[in-house]
């Protein structure tokens, strides 16, 4: 996957880091992003743009640092919590509510990665699961706070600073639209930041990257800690724009979803959570007539994925192309 | 910075792939267009209590209200919830938001309760027939939803009081962990206490992922309980009862299912469901009118007749459209609190649930019926399951509103 994350030699030209290419592909995917609620759904393209920001995260960490996690809905799930009951309950702003949202997810993240980041391979992975299933049986039992099988329900969406409603679905969609833009530009500072090139070297060669003096432990616990954040926040304006949290977000399925959604969108690439996200949250909206048929549906995605094109849509068009995306 | 062509055809390509999404908002047409949409659970275990019989009944209603003949263009849409509160509101969003006047069924009162607040944030009208939990007209009423059919403090007092009258004194639920089974636990324990009675235990169970009911019926028989009440409904009913019979449970205990429909004891067999005891606002076969509704319908639905969920269905559509007619207003048609006030100003007539009227809280007011479940040689005809032994009048059978209700509609 490394060449396709990676240009052979980084172009000289670039705006804030992005290439030639990448603010291309940014003014267009701004100008769709701004056209789209008048043509297609907002309820949806906000809840693409929520799991695209969830993704993003784990793309960091499957992508950019190969670490695959299998226990982000804990993150995105108890982000949502917070975020919900910060709005609901203590009548706070949403954008306090999403911050709180971020907060938790991150600080969740900080101690379960601590524990996590100490094995690699398949033993990191069944640390997260087992991890995030403590978090899934606390949301199951706690009826107090998570509403246990009910869910957290009736979350308003409440006003900006107090002033600006978000009642109407088009300011939602602004507010989910300017966080959405901030994730993403703060992801891709992160990938192309000197920070992002040591986490890169350490994917390629953990051994070398210690003997060059880096400590691969602190940087893998910083990347696990943001991608938490991002969930977190991904879950709390997941939150705002559905107005109820469940079950289903603290699950399993849920951190299914997410790597999925990297893996069809394109491993280690800028806009590959994005399309990922598009499509698979398209395949829930408008499948969902076929009710249980769509896990099966999107295993088979899955499974031509992983045997046609395995560097995903964006990473298959950026080797074609021979750029990065 | 330079743009090659390639560069250009790439992000283009991007542009075009986020862009070409499969989308479009359906807007609402102008006129006499009036969209109802089914919300239920066409999946799981309420399929047969609900679902495709439902929608066939909300069909029926539409064609015995003569919406062409009166000039009306009826759309029928349907969604499934797969149980899950999240997908309901979505699905319920979205229908509203593409001019669906009338979301009807959704059975599930966790969902339910979700779906009641989409419709008072988008003022819409919202019937539920489905649903159980009693809370929809109590702690979560609003005035653009009703409760049509029945609800858990109907069928506490109903089944839950008829057995223990009957000698069942010490009580072991299974409940189905969500707020319906827990509404209906409550309830039906405050019924039992209320008679001398006493509750033993109670089990939680996952739903809607349970079908091995084994470890929760074997505590029950371990408690001692005279009664096992089962706090759930649907597929799951049918399961923890045939289970018990193959544990022979039944010869211990006495089974109170606090909420079985016709359905059910058809999925279970008479052999299996005689003479349990049960309580529906609606049987096929209990007078000249119920028959006559069942006979219309039965063509559209032949391998399952309709229960009380799916009767609802029927009644409320038919009394919304004649609303509708009746205010002949379609802009205030859009507006749920003015429909749903207009609907509970007229008293109700169908050939389903007879006379009967909707209570200022949103609460349908019909009669409860006990039934008790014939043995296999005693039933003549298909679907000749039930034998009357009581009724409870409409104000017995529901919560009072000046006590107890937490609902905001009558604090004024």
């Amino acid at each position: 996957m490394s060449d396709t994350a990676l240009p052979k030699a980084p172009p000289r030209e670039m705006i804030w880091g992005f290439t030639g290419a990448q603010s291309v592909a940014f003014v267009l995917m701004l100008a769709t992003l701004m056209v789209a609620p008048f043509v297609a759904y907002p309820v949806f393209l906000m809840q693409v743009m929520c799991f695209a920001i969830f993704a993003m995260g784990a793309n960091l960490l499957m992508g950019y640092t190969g670490l695959l996690s299998l226990g982000q809905a804990a993150y995105f799930g108890m982000g949502a919590y917070v975020g919900g009951y910060a709005v609901q309950t203590l009548h706070l702003t949403p954008e306090a509510g999403v911050a709180l949202g971020t907060l938790t997810g991150a600080a969740i993240g900080a101690v379960f990665g601590w524990l996590a980041i100490r094995r690699q391979t398949i033993y990191f992975a069944m640390i997260t699961l087992a991890l995030a299933q403590f978090v899934n049986f606390f949301a199951v039992q706690d009826t107090g706070f998570t509403g246990g099988e009910n869910g957290m329900q009736n979350i308003p969406r409440g006003q900006v600073a107090g002033i600006i409603s978000l009642h109407s679905d088009l300011h939602l969609y602004v507010f989910a639209l300017v966080v959405f833009l901030i994730a993403f530009l703060f992801v891709h500072r992160v990938v192309h930041s000197p920070f992002g090139q040591v986490v890169k070297a350490i994917r390629e060669n953990e051994n070398r990257a210690i003997s060059l003096g880096y400590k691969p432990a602190q940087y893998k616990w910083i990347v696990f800690t943001i991608a938490a954040g991002l969930a977190g926040l991904a879950g709390a304006l997941n939150a705002l724009v559905t107005h109820i949290v469940t079950l289903t977000d603290v699950g399993n399925a849920t951190s299914g979803i997410v790597v999925l959604m990297v893996l069809v969108g394109g491993i280690g690439t800028i806009y590959g959570p994005l399309i990922g996200a598009a499509i698979i949250i398209a395949m829930q909206y408008y499948l969902a007539s076929f009710s249980d048929w769509v896990t099966v549906i999107q295993g088979v995605i899955f499974i031509a994925c992983v045997l046609l094109f395995r560097r995903g849509i964006i990473g298959e068009l950026a080797a074609k192309l021979k750029f990065a995306l | 910075m330079t743009i090659s062509r390639r560069t250009l055809i790439g992000s283009a390509a991007t542009g075009a792939a986020m862009a070409s999404l499969p989308m479009g908002r359906a807007r609402a047409a102008g006129g006499k267009s009036i969209k109802i949409a089914v919300i239920s659970d066409f999946s799981g275990p309420y399929r047969d209590d609900g679902g495709p019989t439902s929608v066939a009944c909300v069909e029926q209603a539409v064609a015995d209200f003569g919406a062409t003949q009166k000039g009306y263009n009826v759309t029928v849409l349907k969604g499934d919830h797969q149980n899950k509160p999240d997908v309901g509101t979505a699905l319920a969003r979205q229908f509203y938001d593409q001019g669906v006047d009338l979301v009807i069924d959704v059975p599930n009162t966790a969902v339910a309760i979700a779906i009641n607040g989409v419709a008072h944030d988008k003022n819409r009208a919202f019937i539920d027939s489905g649903a159980a939990g009693s809370s929809l007209t109590d702690k979560f009423c609003n005035a653009q939803s009703i409760h049509w059919t029945y609800d858990t403090y109907m069928l506490a007092q109903s089944t839950g009081g008829a057995m223990v009258k009957a000698g069942g004194k010490s009580w072991f639920f299974v409940t189905a962990n969500y707020a319906f089974g827990h509404l209906l636990h409550d309830q039906t324990a405050a019924v039992v206490k209320s008679h001398g009675g006493t509750v033993v235990g109670n089990v939680n169970y996952p739903f809607p992922q349970t079908t091995d009911f084994s470890s929760f019926l074997i505590q029950a028989e371990s408690s001692g309980a005279q009664v096992l009440g089962l706090a759930n409904a649907g597929a799951d009913t049918v399961n923890s009862i045939k289970q018990a019979h193959q544990f022979g449970l039944t010869k211990k205990m006495k089974i109170a299912g606090l909420l079985v429909f016709i359905n059910d004891v058809h999925g279970m067999g008479l052999d299996i469901a005689q003479d349990l005891i049960l309580t529906e606002s609606f049987y096929w076969n209990l007078n000249d009118r119920t028959r006559a509704f069942t006979k219309r319908v039965l063509p559209r639905t032949p391998n399952n007749y309709p229960c009380m969920d799916q009767a609802g269905c029927y009644s409320g559509t038919l009394h919304f459209l004649k609303t509708v007619h009746a205010m002949n207003n379609m802009a205030a048609v859009k507006n749920g609190a003015e429909l749903v006030a207009a609907m509970k100003k007229m008293p109700t007539d169908d050939d389903a649930f007879g006379k009967a009227y909707i209570r200022e809280d949103g609460r349908f007011m019909c009669t409860a019926y006990l039934f008790k479940v014939k043995k296999p040689g005693e039933s003549k005809i298909p679907w000749d399951y039930y034998t009357l032994l009581a009724s409870t009048p409409a104000n017995k059978a529901y919560m009072p509103m000046s006590e107890e209700t937490a609902c905001k509609l009558i604090k004024t």
